[in-house]
């Protein structure tokens, strides 16, 4: 079967000596992770390797010789080497030898055991230790979630991948150290060139811990009992800034905790809800210093009383419209004056509610504009509650609208049932025929003559007000939907895709590299990264609103029935 | 080895370049042909004359500077994401297959499949418009189990050799595959 050889390619100028590594067996394939230099006691390489066995849970045993040597190959030096085998046993027994400066490296194995005469083919594989020890490995989305995987069916690159990773303790040791074993592997910049990094380590413990107190406190007057009465509470879970006041206050909570994130996954979150919120907060800020800049937060106060009033008065005109003869059809007058007095009366009472209020507007707008600064999210949270209170009278109009029309055209559908005979059967429900007296007749025909020739007129108020609280609910739907994308954007993932893209890495791509004949095979193995598509996928941050599952069909079912609609639900909320 | 001229389904050129770096490595690539002038001469000047033709409606100056901008946009994108120069195969044996897709403006597009996941090369018909054509695939093994595809992933898919080409492809495919049954069984 053919040999792997794994080689890190920062080992390849490295002196003479012998190779450590991990044999995986089944794979027929050798990682080497260092070389120990001469002069050497084994013991004392036996040891240490026992030792790193031991921390980093990775069988490191010797597996070959290598020898780099600038003259021409020496005899006494390839005899050494091969008596080298016979101290640290091996199973095979790996030769690399590089003559000068040539590209071409031979390579050999030595079996003692073997009963196979053949020369096995031979194939080396350059790697980067540094982007292979760094990188993760992620499995193909659609493999991930098998539960019963055999250990062997594992890829057999996430096993040198692994190998890699956990090897790190190996590489800690600097190659000016002084100690009883010389190795070289890939080196460090060392611990100054992170000065600030180690600086910020330092200091994120104690500020860690002043901002969980801090959110501690804030959670524990939020659950207090003040807050729990029923006015207060229906607010809270109507406005959609507390909800997401709550959820950025859990992504505080989850980056403060002390505990150090166990897998890559529980890093990566943190990560990207660190750089979330910091973006979030120096957007919100640069919202704020604009709208402060040249008072434009008072310009703004100013316009909102007459866009009110110009709504109110656009409202007014289409009540009036409808009032009379719209769009050429032919209303009932009474029912149509009753309603069309009884919205008027609605708007009038709107207007002068408004109207009140104007004198606080600046200064409630102008508070309530400094909270801008705890992050953009919140702004454009704020900015579709202002939508929703200063649209609430279409609301208010869009439900009488809605609940006429379902009681009409429920007692439509019953009536007809009476009309044909038949009855709706609560019990067994379904519908059975059923023998009605005849005053029962008489009446309930009446009634259904009533309702059928009054509904054009509701359905036509029906029509235009769930227009308009449509218009409503896709402008404050557009808001929900810019302020879900920048909560659930892996931004700290995406930036790590563009600059370091070998630490996300979604497989390897081998290159071949020069051949001569009668030299092993080799290859460079590099890192493929993710795509960004998956990076998005892997790494988004959940949010709390989920989207309508209502398909159209059921939509427009609704729709034609007048029932009221909440096309956006969140998370925890009861369902109607 | 060298190279060899072949057709596409649709009739345009292409060529099969094979070399053979060792006797379990192999490489295969079948290079499409390249864009075309008079095509890209002529899909510019539709766009320049319809844009002349709304300006002299309009009088907008803006329509030209759109035109310009959309002819540039659209070419780096088609460069940069749609026009496949070259497609090729590595074959290692006990290591794997990579599949690349070389794009024009020099983008490389890389897949390594392991051989551990590869059940067999095969090659395929499949009705794709109005005629049959053929293609090569590599059948993935389903993990639960032996004997069953999880996956099918096709090959050459913008330049779509003909099966005279696929016979070539799949026949040197073979030969390495063939080693690792050979090969005495190591778990």
């Amino acid at each position: 079967m053919v040999l792997k050889v794994f080689f890190p390619s920062c080992c390849s100028s490295a002196e003479s000596g012998i190779l450590i590594g991990r044999w995986i067996s089944e794979q027929n394939s050798a990682v080497i992770l260092a070389v120990v230099h001469f002069p050497f006691i084994p013991v004392q390489v036996k040891q240490y390797l026992s030792e790193v066995q031991q921390v980093t849970k990775v069988s490191v045993s010797v597996l070959g010789s290598w020898s780099n040597s600038k003259q021409e190959k020496e005899e006494s030096l390839s005899e050494f080497l091969e008596d080298l085998g016979t101290i640290f046993s091996h199973e095979p027994w790996i030769q690399i030898s590089k003559e000068g400066d040539s590209k071409f490296w031979s390579c050999s194995t030595l079996q003692k055991h073997s009963n196979n005469p053949k020369e096995e083919e031979i194939i080396l594989v350059y790697y980067d230790q540094r982007k292979v020890m760094l990188s993760h490995l992620h499995p193909p989305l659609a493999t991930a979630p098998s539960t019963d995987h055999k250990a062997d069916d594992a890829s057999k690159l996430s096993a040198v991948f692994d190998t890699v990773a956990k090897s790190k303790i190996l590489f800690m040791t600097d190659r000016y150290d002084d100690g009883p074993i010389k190795l070289t592997h890939w080196q460090s910049d060392g611990v100054e060139a992170s000065i600030i990094v180690e600086l910020m380590k330092q200091a994120s413990v104690p500020a860690c811990m002043l901002l969980t107190f801090l959110l501690s406190l804030i959670s524990g007057i939020c659950r207090s009992r003040v807050l729990k009465f029923w006015p207060l509470s229906f607010l809270w879970s109507k406005l959609s800034t507390c909800e997401q006041l709550g959820h950025r206050l859990q992504h505080l909570q989850v980056i403060s905790s002390n505990k150090k994130a166990q897998n890559q996954t529980q890093l990566m979150r943190k990560a990207n809800i660190f750089v979330s919120l910091l973006i979030d907060v120096a957007l919100g800020i640069l919202l704020m210093s604009w709208l402060y800049r040249k008072n434009r937060i008072g310009h703004l106060a100013d316009t909102l009383i007459p866009v009110a009033d110009h709504v109110a008065e656009e409202l007014q005109d289409l009540l009036q419209w409808l009032m009379g003869a719209p769009a050429g059809l032919k209303m009932n007058r009474a029912l149509d004056q009753v309603l069309g007095r009884f919205f008027l009366y609605h708007i009038h009472l709107w207007i002068s509610y408004i109207h009140l209020m104007s004198p606080f507007i600046e200064m409630i707008l102008w508070y309530v504009g400094l909270s801008a600064c705890l992050g953009l999210t919140v702004a454009l949270c704020i900015l579709s509650d202002i939508i929703a209170l200063l649209t609430f009278h279409i609301y208010c109009f869009y439900v009488y609208g809605a609940r006429l029309y379902c009681l009409k055209i429920y007692g439509l559908s019953s009536l007809w049932r009476l009309f044909r005979g038949k009855k709706w059967n609560v019990l067994r429900q379904r519908v059975d025929s059923c023998s009605y007296d005849l005053d029962q007749l008489f009446i309930g025909t009446l009634l259904f003559t009533i309702l059928l020739f009054l509904l054009p007129t509701t359905a036509l108020y029906y029509l235009v007000f769930t227009l308009l609280r449509l218009l409503v609910v896709i402008v404050q739907g557009l808001i929900h939907l810019l302020v879900d994308l920048i909560d659930s954007l892996p931004l700290y993932s995406i930036i790590l895709r563009l600059c370091r893209s070998y630490r996300l890495a979604a497989g390897v791509k081998f290159r071949v590299l020069e051949q001569q004949d009668g030299k092993p095979l080799r290859l460079l193995m590099q890192i493929n990264p993710l795509s960004y598509g998956s990076v998005i996928q892997t790494y988004r941050l959940p949010t709390y609103s989920c989207y309508p599952k209502d398909s159209w069909t059921s939509l427009c079912k609704k729709l034609f029935l007048g029932e009221l609609i909440y096309p956006w639900k969140h998370k925890g909320e009861k369902q109607d | 080895m060298g190279e060899r001229r072949y057709r596409s389904a649709s009739g345009a050129p292409v060529a099969l370049r094979r070399r053979q770096y060792s006797a379990s490595c192999r490489e295969l690539a079948v290079r499409c042909p390249r864009l075309q002038l008079r095509s890209l001469s002529a899909v510019t000047s539709a766009v320049w004359l319809a844009a002349y033709g709304l300006f002299v409606l309009s009088e907008n100056s803006m329509v030209l500077s759109a035109a310009i901008f959309i002819t540039l946009f659209g070419l780096i994108i088609y460069l940069h994401f749609v026009k496949v120069d070259q497609e090729s195969l590595l074959v290692i044996g006990s290591l794997g297959i990579q599949v690349t897709s070389s794009y024009a403006s020099g983008r490389e597009s890389t897949t390594f499949i392991e051989m551990g996941q590869v059940k067999d090369v095969v090659i395929n018909e499949a009705i794709h418009m109005q005629k049959v054509i053929y293609y090569l695939c590599i059948l993935l093994q389903d993990p639960g189990d032996p004997q069953g595809v999880s996956e099918v992933v096709p090959l050459f898919q913008s330049s779509k050799p003909r099966l005279d080409c696929l016979i070539e492809v799949y026949k040197s495919c073979q030969e390495i595959l063939e080693q690792r049954k050979t090969a005495p069984q190591s778990s």
